[in-house]
């Protein structure tokens, strides 16, 4: 948020980034999505193939499969996704567990529980699913009626033109960051990364993940059908899922990049320091 | 050298102490009683939400011919275990008989000449497994409203439990019969048949010949196989470890709509 500075030290000046509501949902929602990610990949460990369509079973074509070969005596891990397949023992396919190579999906260390078990990985998975609809619902309404996405989010109109969003991508490639007033407001590439998580990636999770619901399909029967069927739903489930982790790791990276303690406090306490010195761009 | 390998050989132990103790956290996590009750409450708050959406009567998504799956998958039991089940099998079940009993007022014994004189439902549904593939096939029954309106529920039946024939993966309690159970709004759904025919021919054994319950809006554990016997009760407290079904008792939902 773009407002009056708070507090005047040296040169830095703190201003105030981050409402309550936004600190509180960012974090609930960080939360989740660990526990989402963790108990979906074991209930994916269940049955590692995403197909195409309304149905798709074992007989069927897989679009993406995670799988073995070579028996059980030496198995090769490998990731099937369309006619590529990539060998992937140790991580996908084939890892290690207790200190033997064993044949699964994704590897025990990232799935809840880390043993194979479906039903306690669907409990976990759909507690946090309630969380983090609920969790959402606070913060879109809050970023509506509060004006923070309008605010925030929103790119302002210089913000759009070739020229600058130009220069912002070179100064990302660079790993430089706006300093003086204009580190007041998010940039550009964040804010429409932003904008691309809050409106189309979280919600085609909840969306996708309803569909996979055969009750939810009896009482919006437009569900399957928006997204051609339950297992395409299910593969879409599974790829925004995979796009949320990597915007997960370029967010965090881009964190430390720019300023751990920085970012870490705004998002804790919602005081963010900027130099005033270097005067306004 | 000697040094910079034990140094490494040093931090790759620490750091797989770190990664054990945050796996073992989590495990512990999940398998802690209380946090497990928390978790467990969800599934309270997705019944209702989802009996308030789809109300009694809302059907599940029904498709054409061209939708069938090209093999649809044996799931479970493939072939019931002992004798008793491979004698009725060897006479193409013309011995076997459906029990309806339990809180009802005429208890019913029917043969499968007896099913199939009643007024059929086809319908072609999509089958979900809780591992998460799917299958669509052309399912032929008679409806459970149909025998239970025959067989006339007392006033506080409440549940219809569906014994089977198959045991599976039998556990060290003893604890191997199939069995599932609905509540009276699924068992009343018109969706909600019992079929003896799939595809357009009788039902195979593999997909649980004589008789399956299909309970559309719900995974497909619920959908028994080989059933025997349907008993009306007011509570499922008493059967097997009490949770209402085979898979419940190992830990899955008892309502399955998820």
């Amino acid at each position: 948020m773009a407002l009056p500075a708070a507090k005047k030290t040296n040169e830095r000046v703190l201003v105030w980034r981050h409402s309550l509501l936004v600190r509180s949902t960012h974090w609930i929602n960080a939360l989740c999505l660990v526990f989402l990610l963790m108990s979906g990949l074991q209930i994916f460990n269940a049955h590692p193939r995403l197909y195409i369509g309304k149905y798709g079973a074992d007989a069927d074509r897989a679009f993406i499969s995670a799988g073995a070969r070579g028996g059980q005596a030496s198995p090769q891990g490998y990731l099937q996704v369309g006619p590529l397949t990539i060998p992937t023992t140790g991580v996908i396919g084939v890892s290690n567990q207790n200190g033997e190579a064993v044949i699964r999906g994704f590897p025990s260390w990232i799935t809840l529980p880390g043993y194979q078990d479906l039903a306690t990985g669907r409990r976990w998975h759909f507690f946090f699913a309630w969380l983090f609809v609920l969790n959402g619902l606070a913060y879109m309404i809050y970023g509506i009626f509060a004006g923070h996405f309008r605010r925030d989010l929103v790119p302002s109109g210089d913000q759009l033109t070739a020229a600058h969003l130009k220069r912002e991508i070179a100064d990302h490639a660079r790993l430089r960051f706006p300093k003086g007033e204009e580190a007041r407001r998010y940039n550009a590439l964040q804010k429409i990364a932003y904008l691309a998580v809050i409106f189309i990636l979280l919600p085609l999770m909840i969306l996708t993940g309803i569909t996979m619901s055969p009750g939810m399909d009896a009482a919006l029967p437009w569900l399957a059908d928006l997204f051609g069927g339950r297992q395409t739903a299910r593969t879409i489930h599974f790829i925004s899922a995979s796009l949320l982790v990597a915007f997960v790791i370029v967010h965090l990276f881009m964190v430390v990049a720019s300023g751990l303690w920085n970012n870490l406090r705004s998002m804790v306490t919602g005081r963010y320091a900027i130099e005033e010195s270097e005067g306004p761009k | 050298m000697t040094l910079s390998f034990n140094r490494r050989r040093l931090l790759k132990g620490a750091a797989s102490l770190v990664g054990a103790s945050v796996l073992s956290g989590c495990d512990a996590l999940v398998t802690n009683d209380s946090a497990n009750s928390v978790v467990q409450s969800a599934e309270t708050l997705t019944k209702a939400v989802q009996r308030t959406l789809l109300g009694r009567h809302q059907l599940a998504q029904e498709f054409t011919e061209a939708d069938l799956s090209p093999d649809f998958k044996v799931n479970g039991t493939d072939y019931p275990e002992g004798d008793a089940y491979a004698r009725l099998a060897d006479t193409n079940f013309a011995d076997w008989r459906l029990i309806v009993d339990g809180k009802v007022r005429a208890p019913l014994e029917l043969s499968l000449a007896d099913l199939k004189r009643f007024p059929s439902r086809t319908q072609i549904t999509r089958h979900d497994c809780v591992e998460g593939w799917s299958a669509i096939g052309k399912w032929t029954g008679v409806p459970l409203k149909t025998l239970l309106d025959a067989a006339g529920p007392q006033i506080d039946a409440r549940y219809a439990v569906f014994h089977c024939a198959d045991r599976y993966e039998e556990a060290a309690d003893g604890n191997g019969n199939y069995y599932e159970s609905i509540d009276l709004v699924d068992a009343y759904h018109p969706q909600t048949i019992l079929a003896y025919a799939m595809n357009g021919k009788d039902l195979t054994i593999g997909h649980g010949a004589p008789l399956r319950l299909r309970v559309e809006r719900q995974l497909g554990y619920k959908h028994a196989k080989y059933v025997m016997r349907i008993e009306l009760v007011d509570s499922f407290a008493n059967i097997a470890r009490g949770r209402g079904g085979f898979w419940e008792d190992r830990g899955y939902e008892w309502y399955a709509g998820i």
